[in-house]
């Protein structure tokens, strides 16, 4: 069955085209990334879903209930972390956490399995007010928040933007976590990297959703092969592999360039060989598997091209 | 001397018990992209403020662009640019007003400005949305604008505060071509990031911890060194002993 549905949802703010004809399904127990920058789209799609925003047009279910009609029922039965911190700052960590189980007729202690591992992080610091916390805490914080009514389907705008690796990395384990006790989970992320973490993602882009699929298949489905260089000055290389008659795409890819040629050829050597005449000393190539973050750059470029010749 | 953009020598920050920056030294060449990464919480933010001429350090020494982070606070101002990912333009000011503000703050002369923002304009292909309000324009173009405006005075240093927070992936880049460009004509950046793949577009990179330096060098030493081939993992061995990020 299907926790969450979307059919041709568009949502407009004047001119912009927030949400675009956007349709998606996430199965019970699924973790369900939204991949795309700031602007997507993804927030949108969010508040929609959990009943704070209305559509223009086009239907969306939550664990089979209308976000119009039946938002009562909705609301009851998801956790909502939004991506600006939302927690009572001058209230303490006890505090938030009791008013959110008050305001869903539950208690602390009634819920408390669920919450155990990630609040007993932050218990420590029970009577420190939430906005004494750091950005590690608070969202901690916020996520225990999110789920004190025991939801069936989770929110979760933007939990790890502006967080550090190790933070990171410790988040997506207790969603792991969460995931395994049956909840559904809805995410997005801004961290391409991210992506590989979830079931099955969107790549989202300008209100559209490029690709869906899981984070596999989206990568097998890139349809060059790629490869990778570098040289001692990159930057040079980039300038010039860019301008190359040969080079069918290049950019700079952490310490690589990363490139497709014109051709289908899948050697390396023929990278060597034409970015052998630019006299990069130090020169390596490689033919590599892509990322999800090629295969974003890809979907957004022919996207892009296809605006383009559209105008 | 005259060649290192920043010297910092046992710089330390304290309040009360709690040394925020706790005794770093390192120096920063001129023209070099120096990338400033840590845990949240490591003390990144105090450091940065201490070099922009924000803050006083409770002990230890640092010049930037040859200046006294003690005695010449002012003069650190005029020398650098700023830019963060809030960053700081006026959404109801045309990119234009915006470029003349702060090319105004910074005592670039009226004739200069004129010449500079219509370059400016022209580089960055805004001809059309020139006289547009800020707050119009997309995140990204947004950022390449706050970070010309920045660099706008021609600075020694400029300092970038996650300048590329929550941008597309193409965008991200082309911002990165634009850093590139400002230390290929001589500007030392000094930027702080949480994409491990941009670290490795920096010369050299330092790991905070706790308010210490615990690694500085190229991103391909410190790779060597932790015996991986991932920014990621270097940053996760240095940062997951961390102590107090949670504090």
């Amino acid at each position: 069955m299907n926790s969450v549905s979307l059919k041709n949802i568009i949502k407009t703010y004047g001119d912009v085209k927030a949400v675009n004809d956007v349709s998606f399904e996430v199965q019970k127990g699924e973790l369900f990334g939204l991949i795309g920058p700031d602007g997507a789209g993804k927030t949108s799609i969010f508040r929609i879903l959990t009943t704070v925003l209305l559509a223009d047009s086009g239907a969306a279910t939550v664990e089979g209930f209308d976000v119009v009609k039946n938002y009562r029922e909705i609301r009851n039965r998801v956790g909502y972390m939004p991506g600006r911190f939302s927690l009572y700052q001058d209230l303490t960590v006890k505090e938030n956490l009791s008013f959110f189980a008050t305001v869903f007729g539950t208690t602390i202690e009634k819920n408390y399995e669920l919450i155990k591992d990630i609040y007993d992080q932050i218990k420590p610091f029970n009577n420190r007010r939430a906005g004494k916390l750091s950005g590690g805490m608070k969202q901690k914080l916020a996520l225990c928040c999110a789920l004190i009514h025991k939801p069936d389907v989770l929110f979760l705008d933007e939990p790890t933007t502006g967080v550090d690796v190790v933070s990171r990395k410790e988040f997506w384990d207790m969603l792991d976590k969460l995931k395994k006790q049956g909840i559904t989970i809805v995410v997005s992320t801004p961290y391409m990297d991210e992506a590989t973490l979830c079931d099955r993602i969107a790549l989202i882009q300008n209100g559209n959703i490029m690709s869906i699929d899981n984070p596999d298949n989206i990568v097998q489905s890139f349809p060059k092969p790629l490869f990778a260089a570098k040289a001692d000055n990159i930057y040079k290389l980039l300038e010039y592999l860019r301008t190359d008659g040969e080079i069918e795409s290049c950019y700079a890819f952490g310490e690589y360039l990363h490139l497709t040629l014109k051709s289908d050829e899948i050697e390396a050597e023929s990278v060597t060989d034409i970015a052998g005449k630019y006299n990069a000393s130090g020169l390596e190539t490689k033919l590599i598997t892509p990322t999800i973050e090629d295969s974003f750059i890809r979907l957004m470029n022919e996207y892009n091209h296809g605006e383009a010749v559209k105008n | 001397m005259e060649d290192k953009a920043i010297i910092c020598k046992d710089l330390t920050k304290q309040f009360g018990d709690f040394k925020a920056v706790d005794s770093i030294s390192f120096e920063v060449e001129r023209g070099e992209i120096f990338g400033f990464l840590g845990a949240n919480g490591a003390g990144k933010t105090t450091a940065m403020r201490i070099l922009c001429g924000l803050s006083f350090p409770t002990s230890g020494k640092a010049t930037v662009a040859g200046f006294d982070v003690y005695k010449q606070q002012e003069s650190i101002k005029k020398n650098i640019g700023y830019m963060s990912q809030k960053f700081s333009l006026y959404d109801n000011l045309t990119i234009l007003e915006n470029i003349e503000f702060y090319g105004g703050v910074y005592g670039v002369s009226r004739p200069e400005i004129k010449t500079r923002s219509s370059d400016l304009v022209k580089t960055l292909g805004l001809e059309k949305e020139a006289k547009k309000l800020v707050g119009e324009l997309p995140l990204g173009w947004k950022q390449k604008l706050a970070f010309s405006v920045a660099i706008f005075h021609r600075p020694k240093i400029v300092f970038l505060d996650e300048p590329t927070g929550g941008v597309d992936p193409i965008t991200r880049r082309q911002f990165w071509d634009m850093i590139y460009q400002a230390a290929a004509d001589g500007i030392t950046v000094f930027v702080t990031t949480h994409y491990m793949d941009e670290a490795e577009y920096c010369n050299r990179i330092t790991v905070m911890v706790d308010g210490r330096v615990e690694a500085l060098d190229t991103p391909t030493n410190l790779k060597k060194r932790f015996n991986t081939d991932s920014m990621d993992d270097v940053f996760y061995q240095l940062a997951r002993g961390a102590k107090r990020g949670e504090n």
